[in-house]
């Protein structure tokens, strides 16, 4: 078996257009939500979003390539290039090794709903142009970064609604530990347009909290009321320990242990078991003591069910044990299909700099949530070993631990 | 619209659209090589065309033309024939 190590990473999202930005508003407390006065007029219940800097492509990208990227598509292609940047990774290197990407994606929601508008209007099929099908495709950002930067690894998108930027990492993880592929491009993309969210709105899922955006999403919070949408962009580069020490790359942190599970139950509603089946398959696989575990980014979103539900599963594993945890969708919303590849970044950034991010608004516990060792406030803090959860609508769990690389 | 507005207005979303440089835009010149068209590019070229012109475009139609000159006649004569048959 290979050892998987993370030699680079890039970020795009409501707290920070890179990782500098971004490690500034975790250890600020930083949040990125805001007002949006468009989603009310177009019928949602909640105006509250994430809100994401459109990225300038023009001097980066040619026509070709800007008109085949949705929304998401372009935040991961930012992210990507901070990433390979970050890694050490070149065109060159790259079209002299099968470098492969996987990532996770859900929806391309609005590529869709335009082409859609504009057939019906024009009442003809080419009025959505070329870009369209390449938009709308679940696979959207795999297909075009492999394009993009001339890919020749594995390519396909992993779609495991909120859990499926983590489940891209476990992935990739499982595809370099047994030798298939020497470096994968991991991560996550998220939507954030208007389109993009109505039907999540629909079922009462995010917060109402309108007059206080930055205090909306509140996770573990006793007067917690729903989640907040966001997105953006996060990319991982995995690698072999074997290339990675070939290459001469700096390590920021070694994969040790993936853990999955299926809930077997309702299609929203959580499990307490199915999430702690998936942590004590992580814990099995990093094959290390519960205590060694100094970080858990959690999951939660900030809805009364799912946090609770979370919170039980964690102590069930962890009991006493005092790891901190915090939830970063407290200040950046929930990223939905990116929030996996995300808070491995998050959290990385913690690792690197020493710090746990604080689970902000988080001013009175609940039942369950005053079980655990909760950073209401930025802990300077050595980290070297942290595990972060992601779990998706039709109980899709995972898991993922990450130890700080050391020889 | 006149034959110059009509070549001006194509020139023009070559411009915008598929950012060509403006001085590339030589009549007799290669517009697929010129502009570097693929199908795909086709297909945005038929959108362009009928949003600014009007009429129904079948990408089969753009098989024989070679250079810019071939298309402005090709936009030209379809446009004229329109027009002629628009009443008055």
């Amino acid at each position: 078996m290979q050892r998987v190590v993370i030699t680079g990473y890039g970020i795009y999202s409501c707290i920070g257009k890179n990782n500098e930005e971004v490690i500034d508003s975790l250890y600020h407390g930083r949040s990125g939500i805001i007002y949006d006065p468009a989603r009310k007029e177009f019928g949602y219940r909640s105006a509250l979003t994430g809100y994401v800097d459109p990225p300038y492509l023009k001097e980066l990208l040619d026509r070709r390539a800007r008109l085949m990227l949705p929304e998401q598509g372009e935040y991961a292609y930012m992210s990507t290039i901070e990433a390979l940047k970050n890694a050490g990774l070149t065109q060159d290197y790259i079209d002299e090794h099968e470098v492969g990407i996987i990532f996770g994606n859900d929806s391309s929601a609005t590529p869709t709903i335009v082409a859609t508008d504009i057939i019906r209007e024009k009442k003809s099929t080419v009025f959505a142009g070329s870009g369209s099908v390449f938009q709308s495709l679940n696979s959207t950002v795999t297909m075009n970064l492999a394009t993009i930067f001339r890919l020749k690894g594995i390519n396909f998108t992993v779609s495991a609604a909120c859990a499926s930027g983590s489940q891209s990492i476990g992935l990739g993880y499982q595809y370099i530990r047994t030798g298939l592929q020497d470096c994968i491009i991991c991560g996550g993309a998220q939507e954030t347009g208007i389109f993009s969210m109505g039907s999540f709105d629909a079922i009462s899922a995010f917060s109402i909290r309108e007059n206080e955006p930055t205090k909306a999403s509140r996770p573990f919070d006793r007067d917690r009321d729903g989640l907040v949408p966001s997105g953006g962009g996060a990319t991982v580069i995995l690698e072999s320990l074997e290339s990675a020490l070939k290459r001469g790359a700096h390590i920021y942190g070694e994969v040790i242990g993936y853990g999955f599970s299926s809930n077997g139950g309702h299609i929203s509603n959580p499990t307490v078991d199915g999430p702690a089946r998936s942590i004590l398959r992580s814990i099995k696989d990093a094959n290390i003591d519960i205590n060694e575990i100094d970080y858990i980014n959690a999951h939660a979103t900030s809805t009364p069910v799912g946090d609770a539900s979370e919170a039980q599963a964690i102590y069930s594993v962890f009991g006493e044990s005092k790891a901190l945890v915090s939830s970063t969708k407290s200040m950046t919303g929930h990223e939905c299909w990116m929030a996996g590849a995300s808070e491995i970044i998050y959290s990385l950034l913690m690792m690197k700099e020493d710090f746990v991010a604080p689970n902000i608004n988080f001013e009175n516990p609940d039942e369950y949530s005053s079980k655990l060792n909760i950073a209401d406030k930025k802990i300077n803090k050595k980290i070297d070993v942290f595990l972060s959860n992601s779990f998706g609508f039709g109980g899709t769990n995972s898991t993922l631990i990450i130890r700080k690389y050391t020889g | 619209m006149t034959n110059e507005e009509i070549i001006n207005k194509i020139n023009h979303f070559f411009v915008e659209e598929f950012e060509a440089e403006e001085s590339s835009l030589i009549p007799t010149e290669d517009m697929r090589k010129t502009l570097d068209l693929d199908s795909l590019d086709f297909v945005d070229l038929v959108v362009v065309v009928e949003s600014n012109f009007g009429f129904k475009v079948n990408t089969e139609d753009f098989q024989n033309i070679i250079s810019f000159q071939d298309f402005y006649n090709y936009v030209i004569e379809n446009y004229t024939q329109q027009e002629a048959v628009k009443p008055s």
